[in-house]
């Protein structure tokens, strides 16, 4: 614990979401190239906006710059990294070894996640490796931290890795019922953050959260929950049809096709489903910060990182709070 | 049983390209029960490559056996002379049975006539699923009869993914998510408990990943204590 003030990891996340802050984070998507000045662009739009960005691991399957990479970039620029790490493209050793990198480089937040199946991205042909699933992999980064042994129970002489260590869920994932006993585990596993899917479908998760406070899981993981403004009413449809484990009502989607109503402009009528989607991703954050068990907000405006700054400025999320580390006596 | 399908037909044309005598050996077991492999596809193989070499104008001589079970050696012995009079072999064996006629008859070329799919059973006339991945540690009695390693696209062991919607999987709507049946299951007979429990990871030392598997008893076995190979 020395030179941590008794934080698990010191991260500027677990900082805040200790303090009692309603925290915020984003997501950073990385280039399909090996183009730093893309993540320089990205982190200068969230850097001081939220507290930590996720850096996504071949999201959808689909090669971009590596999570840890891109996240020792945002670090470099200001902005504190979420490392995802998803059990689709290492095995144990893979993983254990790009933990070690990415503590040694100053990243200090992972999110575990199981990833999305390979046959949804650009290698379909490729062989996935599952060798663990998400909550064994949370189980294998707290164990790195506060067992201080690799998964194979052998010890780690000398630095530990010592991460802020989450997980995901998604509310509306079959079969519902099981899905709060589910981020039960997570958090049984060690979880010391859960992020959530992306929200429209608010009443039903009050439901999701009602449950998860009757176990009391939402006293053991700060909870944030997944919020993202729509771009076009397109988008809208594309996550209410297509996406598994998706919920959006047709509240939603009716709302988003309204707001181009009457324009003919190409370029206002873009600008107004963009008012219109930053519009109700605010609405949806003011609804979470009501919802019992809620700690925080992850924002997903994927490929749309200039949206965050505005929807927190609507939210009244700004400016983010600071917090200084506890100086022991 | 195992599950295989015939390769299409310009495959095993091209594959047996060269060769002016063939000999097609069919298996009278799981390829049979999954009509890839038995007397009657062999037959129905050999008519058809007879036929087409001819169009070709290089007509093949073809000739076809069923032994009752290609993966073991001592159903290959009867067709011995057969096997001697060919330029090539073509096996409507699962992949063992190609392997225990190449490994039976050293000088024979002997090509695959099939795909071996996987370890199934058929779902209705014509439909065969996959059921086990042959891991070699089995957890069945944990999951109420159905298999995440064989069956969840992930092979999670600890519940379904974000991507479970309405009972099938984010993979291909037309799969079932294993883990929705296992907890269904669970559920209807009161044992939802041992999903509570979170499961390891796996040692998959007795999967694949430990490299080529063997048994050895050797309370069975004739030579006892001497070392196994091959």
């Amino acid at each position: 614990m020395s030179g941590l003030n008794g934080y698990k990891s010191g991260s500027n996340l677990e900082k805040v979401l200790h303090a009692g802050h309603f925290a915020v984070t984003a997501e950073l998507g990385p280039p399909k190239n090996a183009d730093v000045e893309v993540i320089r662009k990205k982190a200068a739009l969230l850097k001081g906006v939220v507290e930590a960005a996720n850096i996504t691991d071949n999201q959808t399957a689909i090669v971009r710059m590596s999570s840890i990479g891109g996240g020792a970039l945002a670090l470099r620029e200001g902005l504190e990294p979420v490392m995802q790490m998803t059990c689709r493209d290492r095995n144990r050793l893979g993983m254990q070894s790009d933990l070690l990198g990415a503590y040694a480089l100053g990243l200090r937040n992972v999110l575990c996640l199981t990833g999305d199946h390979q046959t949804f991205g650009n290698h379909p042909q490729s062989k996935n490796v599952h060798d663990m699933d998400s909550i064994q992999l949370v189980q294998m980064v707290v164990g790195l931290r506060d067992k201080n042994c690799f998964q194979c129970g052998e010890e780690i002489k000398g630095v530990n890795p010592r991460f802020f260590v989450g997980a995901a869920e998604n509310p509306f994932g079959d079969p519902f019922e099981f899905r709060p006993l589910r981020l039960g585990k997570k958090a049984k596993a060690g979880a010391d953050f859960i992020q959530t899917q992306m929200i429209y479908n608010v009443p039903k998760f009050r439901e999701f959260m009602k449950r998860v406070v009757d176990l009391g899981v939402h006293k053991q993981a700060y909870i944030l929950a997944g919020v993202g403004p729509l771009k076009t009413p397109g988008a809208a449809k594309y996550m209410r049809d297509q996406v598994p484990g998706m919920d959006v009502p047709d509240e939603i989607v009716e709302r988003m096709e309204a707001a181009g109503k009457g324009i003919e402009d190409k370029k206002a009528k873009a600008a107004a489903y963009r008012e219109e989607g930053i519009k109700i991703c605010i609405e949806l954050i003011r609804q979470m910060r009501e919802i019992e068990g809620v700690a925080g907000v992850h924002i997903m405006a994927i490929e749309w990182e200039e949206a965050v700054k505005p929807i927190l400025e609507g939210a009244g999320l700004l400016p983010r709070p600071v917090v200084e580390p506890v100086v022991s006596a | 049983m195992i599950v295989a399908e015939q390769k299409p037909l310009a495959e095993i044309k091209s594959l047996t390209a060269d060769a002016k005598k063939v000999l097609i050996v069919g298996c009278g077991t799981c390829v049979t029960v999954c009509f890839a492999g038995g007397a009657r596809e062999a037959a129905i193989v050999a008519a058809s490559l007879r036929m087409t070499s001819k169009l070709d104008g290089h007509p093949k001589d073809v000739v076809e056996v069923t032994v009752q079970r290609q993966c073991e050696w001592e159903y290959l012995d009867e067709i011995a002379s057969q096997m001697g009079a060919a330029d090539v072999i073509l096996s409507l064996g699962c992949g063992v049975g190609v392997q225990a006629l190449a490994e039976r008859y050293p000088n024979a070329i002997v090509l695959p006539g099939l795909n071996t799919a996987f370890i199934g059973l058929p779902l209705e006339q014509g439909v065969w699923a996959e059921r086990c991945a042959a891991c070699g540690q089995c957890i069945l009695g944990l999951t109420g009869g159905i298999c995440p390693i064989a069956r969840c696209s992930k092979q999670l062991l600890n519940g379904p993914c974000g991507g479970s919607s309405k009972g099938k999987c984010e993979v291909n709507p037309e799969i079932d998510c294993a883990w929705q049946l296992i907890y269904d299951k669970l559920k209807a007979q009161g044992r939802l408990h041992l999903l509570m429990e979170i499961t390891p990871p796996k040692d998959w030392r007795t999967s694949r990943d430990g490299g080529p598997r063997k048994i050895v008893r050797e309370d069975l076995r004739l030579a006892t204590g001497d070392k196994v190979t091959g």
